[in-house]
């Protein structure tokens, strides 16, 4: 019959349209953060990668906690994540082959330009977090096991709360990126601990400021480790190693230095440091 | 069907020859009785068989009272029931053409045929059933919606067809032409059969007093 | 317009990230509706025309899988084509096939229902002359396909309007990776996320336009093809 046929050749006709995308075998995945492709990142640094050295690396944003799941299923060749202790669980079980620290940029906490709770200028995060929570202010948290999630449930910890126990109508767990976190905070002039990265990128500040920032215990290491291939046989090895090394090699580190927006440096490299 | 008896009883001997007429009141049964001979619906009961065999001659086709035109030209609905009734795909243009010309609808082979006139339709639904020469042609009120000149027209190709051999048998609620066509008439009531005779003496000297009625125009009841 | 970064200014400047975008977009979801239309178009018939137990069941499940959610489909392609999943061997999760195998599923039953209305409706006027003229049952099913193919236009876009514009399964199975499993609804997703809102909502409108196009040929089509079959 006509009609089938015609649908049979559309089918193939789109198959094949998508199919080129498949020969680009030299590519490996990587399992990253939101925030480390919401700041522009990868963006800057791949295309300078594949430069030199003609592997195409795809890059699936996730929460760090997700990401390392990524991982763990065998669905990506690397993870590049920043939350240490998961990272260290997930070597212990045997996932992953070897972390190396990458770089590290810091939090920053976010609020609208009134700041209700009054905590502009604090140095102390952790005084910080107290008083939101004394003023019941409104405080928007990722919720989605991501690094910053996690970061953020330490320095309530910090702060002696025990959120779990705590929270109350103003404290708003999303469960979605740091972007969309962001997005919510603008819509309803809360507060927010972000990653300084993705809030330079972030486009639709509002009346969002930087209120709280240079505390010790804001630092966000981030590693990376390649998924370990005697679980997961899939694992492209070599590829993926030669991404890590380059990532940590001193031209890696430099262009991860030179990443700027307007003139403000993102990313500190710290490949060297072994305590990181 | 559903608790309703439709037909009741109804034995009937279908003879070769010139076309049966199946002629009755609204809601007599024609159709029905039509349908259970096309293989459309089996009786509840009883049997139907042809030449004393249960298998439905293969080469049969009916018309309908109610004809469905598919969703294609004039000329795509015969090119579809020659290719139903397996007729080699060369003979299909000839056939189309002769088939059109039939029933007096030449030069209509690429109209659409759900934009033909009611009886445009009905004369290509008759074409239709022709398509595949059948020896069986059910016809069902198949002059209903027809001016005097089509319905001419019609008639003889019902005569044509019949000489040619098959067996027609078809019903109607026009008298003159039960007299003008009819071989053998069957005057059904209420699903029943009241009389059945040769077109000659059924139209001269009914045998029944409800024949007598219906043919003098009055309401049987 | 020179620094014109809006959805427009690039798609007009023949941007080619955007053009790989768009193309992509296009790639799967066209590819997704026609497979869909393989499949689904004669499910449907087969439903319309036969009458097998379970069948009302049948009806009932494809109607319903019109209605879930593309996160849930999406997350169980996601774990069947997950390397630790049953079909992980193939290595399709985060490829533009796994994008097209999760919309397929989300078009078919949209289809197949639809297509089950359409045909039973046409059937009901067909059967008595198909079944006269002794067709049999595959030849029935394509001729009511055939004659319902113009209505079938609206089944089809239907299922098309519905895989080009859903994010939840294409952004879960995809991952969107820049240039290789990107798609308007996950750049615009992406964009949301990044407080980029108006190249977001550029991205949105382009979307609405190609959808418009796509759904105005396919009007012109059906009625040119109305105008020819009746
Ligand atoms: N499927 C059905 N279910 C119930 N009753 C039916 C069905 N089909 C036909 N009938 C009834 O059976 C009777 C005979 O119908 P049939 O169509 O055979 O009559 P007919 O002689 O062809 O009438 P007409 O001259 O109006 O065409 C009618 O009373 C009709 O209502
Ligand atoms: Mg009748």
């Amino acid at each position: 019959m006509h009609t089938r046929r015609s649908l049979f050749v559309a089918a193939l006709g789109a198959l094949l349209l998508s199919a080129p995308a498949l020969a680009q075998d030299k590519s490996i995945v990587v399992a990253s953060t939101t925030s480390t492709q919401d700041s522009g990142l990868f963006e800057y640094l791949l295309p300078i990668f594949k430069q030199k050295t003609g592997i195409t690396v795809k890059v699936i944003a996730q929460g760090t906690g997700q990401a390392l799941d990524t991982g763990r299923r065998g669905d990506a060749d690397v993870v590049f994540v920043h939350a240490k202790s998961a990272e260290l669980k997930f070597l212990s079980e045997g996932q992953g082959v070897k972390r190396y620290p990458v770089m590290y940029n810091d939090f920053v906490l976010i609020g609208p330009k009134s700041d209700p709770a009054h905590v502009k200028g604090m140095t102390d995060v952790a005084k910080a977090f107290q008083t939101i929570k004394d003023k019941k202010a409104s405080f928007i948290s990722r919720g989605d096991r991501s690094g910053t999630n996690i970061a953020e449930l330490k320095l309530w910890k910090d702060a002696g709360i025990d959120i779990d126990k705590d929270k109350g109508p103003w404290y708003k767990a999303i469960g979605q990126g740091m972007g969309a976190a962001l997005n919510t905070a603008q819509a309803s002039g809360a507060y927010v601990l972000s990653d300084r990265g993705t809030w330079i990128h972030f486009k639709n500040k509002g009346d969002l400021e930087i209120l709280v920032e240079g505390d010790k215990r804001m630092f966000n290491q981030y590693g990376v480790m390649l998924v370990n291939p005697a679980k997961h046989p899939n694992v492209k090895k070599d590829l993926g190693q030669q991404f890590i090394d380059w990532l940590i090699s001193p031209e890696g580190q430099k262009v991860i230095a030179n990443y700027k927006i307007n003139g403000q440096q993102l990313f500190y490299p710290d490949a060297t440091d072994p305590s990181a | 069907m559903r608790g309703v008896t439709i037909l009741d009883r109804l034995s009937l001997t279908v003879g070769a020859g010139a076309p049966t007429v199946l002629i009755g009141p609204n809601g007599a049964g024609k159709t029905t009785a039509l349908r259970l001979m096309a293989g459309l619906m089996a009786p509840t009961s009883g049997r139907i068989t042809w030449g004393g065999r249960p298998d439905v001659p293969a080469r049969r086709a009916i018309m309908f009272q109610k004809p469905a035109m598919l969703r294609r030209s004039a000329g795509g609905n015969l090119r579809y029931a020659l290719n139903a009734a397996g007729i080699p795909r060369r003979d299909y243009a000839g056939r189309i053409h002769e088939l059109l010309a039939l029933v007096g609808l030449d030069g209509l082979e690429r109209r659409p045929a759900r934009r033909l006139s009611g009886g445009e339709q009905q004369r290509l639904a008759l074409a239709r059933a022709l398509a595949g020469d059948p020896a069986v042609l059910l016809l069902d009120e198949p002059t209903a919606s027809l001016d005097p000149a089509a319905t001419k027209t019609i008639e003889d190709v019902i005569r044509a067809v019949a000489a040619k051999g098959a067996k027609v048998v078809m019903s109607t609620h026009d008298l003159g032409q039960a007299r003008r066509l009819g071989g053998d008439i069957v005057l059904l009531h209420r699903g029943r059969l009241l009389e059945t005779g040769p077109a000659a003496t059924f139209f001269t000297s009914p045998q029944t007093e409800a024949a007598r009625i219906f043919l003098a125009g009055d309401l049987l009841v | 317009m020179p620094g014109d970064t809006s959805a427009f200014g690039l798609l007009l400047a023949g941007d080619p990230a955007l053009l790989a975008i768009v193309r992509l977009s296009l790639a799967v979801s066209l590819s997704a509706t026609a497979l869909a239309a393989v499949i689904g178009i004669p499910l449907g018939a087969a439903v319309a025309l036969t009458r097998f137990r379970g069948r009302e069941g049948m009806i009932v499940f494809l109607n319903a899988m019109m209605g879930v959610p593309p996160v849930v489909i999406g997350l169980t392609v996601f774990l069947l084509l997950s390397r630790s999943g049953p079909l992980g061997s193939f290595g399709l999760l985060f490829t533009p096939q796994a994008m097209i195998v999760a919309q397929t599923i989300m078009v078919t039953p949209i289809i197949a229902a639809l297509t089950r209305q359409t045909v039973e409706d046409l059937w009901a006027e067909y059967r008595d002359e198909l079944t006269a003229m002794n067709v049999g049952p595959l030849r029935k099913i394509a001729t009511l396909v055939w004659d319902a193919r113009f209505s079938l236009v609206t089944t089809l876009l239907a299922g098309f309007g519905r895989a080009a514009s859903e994010v939840g399964s294409i952004i879960i199975v995809g991952g969107n990776i820049e240039g290789f499993t990107r798609t308007m609804t996950t750049a615009i997703a992406l964009e949301t996320s990044k407080g980029d809102l108006s190249l977001a909502i550029g991205l949105g409108i382009v979307l609405i336009g190609i959808v418009v196009i796509i759904n105005a040929l396919a009007w012109v089509v059906r009625r040119a093809g109305e105008a020819y079959a009746g």
